[in-house]
């Protein structure tokens, strides 16, 4: 009995100690010299191979970053500031300080703001009703809905509200990692600069159609009566196709524009509700 | 025996409803709405303003480079305006919009009822004659048809193919036009054969169409090298690559045209607007569209001027069932669901369908059985089962390897499978993705 | 028009086949064979099939519903028709509580730990069987008395199957032709008057079935005609070269669960090859494994081991076995 115990136990160690000395003999052999600077990187980095910034994912994204001399043109949308200046601590080389940005979703066009007039029976893609034809609003412009966006967003930043029918974004959540933008097949989703307690005024439509037409269509579309460009002080308003544009860099929050937009096509969000004498010195 | 493609195909119910109401002219509309994109290709060049007067058949828009198509004014009026109107698929084209006053038709048009046998116009002329009256496939692929008619260098063309078959089920239009205007259609062969230079042409057309099939065969012994040949039904034998598997058992490589072994497939519709063209002097300023379905009142064949509203034609049939669930531009395998019965008849509208409510609902999406019904249907041999997740994740890659491309988008997928799966949805989104890859690739 | 149209793309009309009416078709096809084991077998044959197929339904709501929390799909009858294989592959004195195991196993190793309908690579019910015949081999193998057990479940009679008769006189020395008498003749072979499971005794019922589901376009032909085709040739040289040792092709088509496995667990959708060529693989590879299996193997009987092998070669035959793509090969003429 005892004999095989010992045995045992001679066999299986001397299997052991020689496994043990052709995996040490193959890993030298085999050993892959690396930066080491490029684990550190990754770890800083947020792991969650959005593809953000234009590389098969974050571990390609730290090589570039270790390689590259100058790093000012790589950037992580989703990292934030702290991390990327930890890694150009790392790295020794010099990071700008990014914009932080924002997804916002550029359109109003509820069923109460945009009767439908059809129904969609297709799968529910926007991507697949968007090439058939101009959705369940009729507005070649609008938001269809379906969320492909929803879809696309990594980050749960970007849910769909199913009595407005429009997607709608968590500030908070939102990485600008610039995907949703990407998938949305009418490039309704704009990415914005991050103000002061997420505050933001923005034309909520896209449609280039003639005023009298997307205002018979879509109580809330813009109609390119150019009132609010010439409300605006800072010249951050401009209008292109009958479509009003709110630059958010020269946009300096004052909120002259929204209200003399006669459709209510400029949103603004987070803001402390509007005294009533400012609503009236905006209609005199 | 009768032939037909031997891989693949569907056979969907045929409900051809119209088939026995003869072909009916319709009354010119108070207004048209002619886009100046009815074809493949670039749309055409406007002609004319708002407020210049038009007279039926005259050249409003001018094909803009070599694959486009002129246009005509189908009515004598006013031009109210030049602006975008929303087509079958709701966005917006360029269209003229004319207010109708009269019917004057434009100077050296036969409006005659006689037909014209005798062919004067040689090859040269009888394509230029097409390229002039702005023909396009009217089939629905609406290809302007003065291209398929110069056959490129270095190419031959030996048979001439005339698509009868139909294969829609409901669609009617091509039949009544078989069975009432064959002698013209005849003539209309007989030109593009000379324009081919061609000495064989075959017509075919589906066994459901027996009345169709005696009568052409008798009028074509007057015809020399025109023969009519009888296929089995099956979808979709109307199109150009299994319609020359069945007639002549040569398959169209993967990527390739008719022309390629040595045919041309023409339309039996594009037949007679040849012959009107060449013979007549008439452009291509109407059509037969067929409007049916099972809810319909009279469902009827109506010959309408390009640019009629939809709507129209709806109430010519007896207006729209209350339990209508889906209007359709097309058949029911290909067409398009409409949503606005505003937008006008083009050069490629074959029927307006019409499907009550209970029969227009998708049926519920369960998992993929893999029971490979999707496989065995598919007419160009493709995995559809394969190809839809392929587009669903992304895989461009493999759905390319897969020859996505080679997809004729004729729904048999989609129409076979037990589990109501979308298919076509998912492919149909594929292809023009992978093709906008490989067209990015090349540049 | 009061009511919104709807818009979808195209095509706007659909076939009739469901995934249910295909799962209800193939129940209806194994009622003759149900009905023949009901003559023979009585009683035990009606609470075989009865505990089966609610044992596995009732594992495919739980599981739906508690573990994966989805949405019951047990409607569509694809857990039916598991349940009643399963128990055309038992025998009929097997003890409740064992069909109760298989169809667990069935239903929750051989399906649903795949992801459910049309994602598991093996057949269930087969998963389901061969599980039970290797932990109760004893209670797998003793099958009833035809006729005379009608009225009695598990204390029925019971013998050996033909196959299993001759497996064992082979291997211990008999000729066949000795063989031949201690077995029924091939009349009652083919309708069903025979030792056997449930299921597998009536060729003639099964074929029927067989007959109506390609009909109705259920199953295609290919795979069932490629494994008789093959067990023919490969049992007939083998008779050929040696009518003494061995039992001639008809005896090998008609017995055990040949046509059973060849006809409804063979072409079981998901486990089964997509084309056409495909399915002339597959079913050529059935057939030499169960005739290996038969001849040469430990086993009298070995189409369920050969399906479950061929399943595993299922993704290989997809991937390099594709249709006949239009256009590829341009033959003119």
């Amino acid at each position: 009995m005892s004999d095989i115990v010992i045995y045992s136990i001679i066999t299986l160690g001397a299997m052991g100690a020689a496994a043990a000395i052709i995996l040490f003999l193959v890993a030298k052999k085999f050993n892959v010299v690396e930066d080491p600077r490029i684990d550190l990187v990754e770890e800083e980095l947020p792991a969650a191979n959005c593809g953000g910034c234009g590389l098969p994912g974050c571990r390609a994204f730290a090589e570039a970053l270790v390689k590259a001399d100058d790093i000012s043109e790589l950037k992580c949308p989703v990292s934030s500031s702290e991390a990327m200046a930890k890694i150009s601590e790392i790295l020794g080389k010099e990071i700008p300080e990014p914009e932080p940005l924002v997804a916002v979703v550029r359109c109003a066009g509820t069923p109460a703001n945009r009767p439908r007039n059809n129904i969609y029976d297709g799968t529910p893609k926007c991507s697949v009703a968007s090439a058939l034809y101009t959705g369940e609003s009729n507005c070649p412009y609008g938001c269809l809905g379906l969320g492909d966006c929803v879809e696309a967003c990594r980050f749960d930043a970007i849910h769909m509200n199913h009595e407005t029918g429009l997607p709608e974004v968590t500030d908070e959540l939102c990485t600008a990692c610039n995907a949703c933008v990407v998938e949305c097949p009418r490039n309704i989703i704009e990415l914005r600069k991050k103000n002061k307690k997420d505050r933001k005024i923005y034309v909520a439509c896209i449609n280039e159609e003639k005023g009298g037409v997307a205002r018979k269509s879509c109580k809330v579309a813009c109609i390119g009566c150019g009132k609010c460009v010439k409300a605006c002080k800072f010249d951050a308003i401009t209008m292109e196709n009958n479509l009003a544009y709110i630059d958010p860099v020269k946009c300096k929050l004052c909120r002259k524009c929204a209200p003399e937009c006669p459709t209510n096509a400029i949103l603004e969000i987070n803001f402390p509700v509007r005294k009533q004498k400012a609503g009236a010195q905006a209609q005199e | 025996m009768i032939h037909t493609f031997p891989n693949g195909g569907v056979h969907p119910a045929e409900d051809k409803f119209a088939a026995g109401s003869s072909i009916k002219a319709l009354p010119v509309p108070e207004t048209v709405i002619i886009p100046l994109s009815q074809h493949i290709g670039a749309p055409a060049e406007p002609l004319v303003k708002k407020g210049d007067k038009v007279k039926t058949g005259q050249l409003i828009a001018k094909s803009k480079g070599f694959v486009s198509a002129n246009i005509h004014s189908s009515v004598t009026g006013t031009v109210k305006k030049i602006d975008n109107e929303p087509d079958s698929s709701g966005y917006k084209r360029t269209s003229v919009v004319i207010e109708t006053e009269d019917d004057q038709w434009e100077e050296g048009i036969d409006t005659g009822t006689s037909i014209k046998k005798n062919i004067t116009a040689g090859p040269e002329d009888i394509i230029t004659r097409t390229l002039d009256a702005g023909i396009v496939g009217l089939g629905g692929a609406t290809f302007p048809s003065h291209i398929k008619l110069s056959v490129p260098k270095g190419k031959k063309a030996e048979i001439l193919i005339i698509n009868g078959v139909e294969c829609e089920p409901c669609l009617t239009s091509d039949h009544r036009l078989m069975l009432e205007k064959g002698e013209e259609l005849l003539v209309g062969v007989s030109l593009i054969m000379k324009a081919l230079n061609v000495t064989r042409a075959l017509i075919g057309i589906e066994n459901n169409k027996p009345d169709a099939i005696s009568h052409l065969s008798r009028l074509a012994q007057d015809y020399d090298g025109i023969t009519v040949k009888t296929l089995k039904v099956k979808y979709p034998q109307g199109g150009e690559k299994q319609l020359i598997k069945a007639l002549i058992n040569r398959e169209v490589p993967s990527g390739g045209l008719p022309i390629d072994v040595g045919t041309v497939v023409h339309n039996v519709g594009t037949a007679y607007a040849v012959y009107e063209a060449v013979q007549k002097n008439k452009p291509l300023i109407e059509r037969v569209v067929t409007v049916t379905g099972k809810g319909v009142e009279r469902p009827s064949n109506f010959l309408v001027r390009i640019g009629t509203p939809v709507k129209t034609l709806i109430e010519a049939a007896g207006g729209i069932p209350g339990n209508t669930g889906k209007i359709v531009n097309g058949g029911p395998m290909m067409g398009k669901a409409l949503n606005n019965i505003e937008v006008p008849v083009n050069k490629g509208t074959s029927g307006i369908l019409i499907i009550p409510a209970p029969e227009a609902a998708r049926k519920p999406v369960v998992n993929c059985v893999r029971c490979a019904k999707c496989v065995s249907a598919c007419p160009m041999g493709l995995e559809p089962h394969l190809l839809m997740p392929a587009t669903e994740f992304k895989k461009w890659d493999l759905a390319e390897e897969e020859k996505i491309l080679d997809c004729m988008e004729c729904g048999s997928c989609s129409y076979i499978c037990p589990s109501g799966r979308p298919l076509l949805d998912y492919i149909r989104l594929g292809k023009s993705t992978v093709s906008k890859i490989i067209r990015s690739r090349k540049q | 028009m009061d009511k919104l149209i709807t818009v979808s793309p195209s095509p706007h009309v659909y076939g009739d086949d469901t995934v249910k009416k295909l799962m209800y078709g193939v129940i209806y096809a194994l009622l003759p064979a149900f009905l023949v084991s009901v003559y023979f077998f009585g009683i035990g044959a009606l609470i075989v099939t009865a505990i089966s197929v609610v044992s596995c339904v009732m594992f495919e709501y739980l599981i739906q519903k508690y573990m994966m929390k989805t949405e019951p799909s047990v409607s569509d009858g694809s857990a039916a028709v598991t349940g009643v294989l399963l128990a055309m592959n038992l025998p009929t004195n097997i003890p409740w509580w064992i069909i109760v195991i298989g169809a667990l196993v069935a239903i929750g190793v051989g399906k649903m730990s795949f992801g459910g309908l049309g994602n598991n690579p093996f057949n269930p019910a087969l998963v389901g069987r061969v599980f039970l015949f290797i932990s109760f081999p004893v209670q797998m193998t003793s099958w009833p008395e035809p006729i005379v057990s009608r009225l009695q479940y598990t204390d029925a009679a019971t013998g050996a199957t033909p196959l299993g008769v001759i497996k064992e006189g082979l291997a211990a020395g008999v000729p066949m032709s000795r063989l031949a008498e201690q077995i029924p003749g091939y009349l009652d072979l083919f309708i069903g008057h025979l030792h056997g499971s449930m299921g597998e005794i009536s060729a003639l019922a099964l074929l029927a079935g067989g007959i109506y589901m390609i009909a109705r376009k259920i199953i295609t032909w290919h795979i069932p005609v490629s494994i008789f085709c093959t067990v023919f040739l490969f049992t007939g040289i083998l008779w050929l070269i040696n009518p003494y040792d061995n039992a001639d092709p008809v005896f090998h088509l008609i017995t055990g669960g040949l046509v059973l496995g060849a006809v409804f667990m063979a072409t079981d959708y998901a486990t089964s090859p997509m084309t056409p060529k495909g399915m002339w693989i597959y079913g050529t590879g059935i057939g030499v494994i169960t005739v290996a299996i038969r001849v040469y193997g430990a086993y009298p009987e070995g189409i369920s081991f050969a399906i479950l092998i061929m399943n595993s070669f299922v993704p290989l035959i997809n991937k390099y076995v594709k249709p006949n793509r239009f256009g590829e090969e341009v033959k003119n003429g």
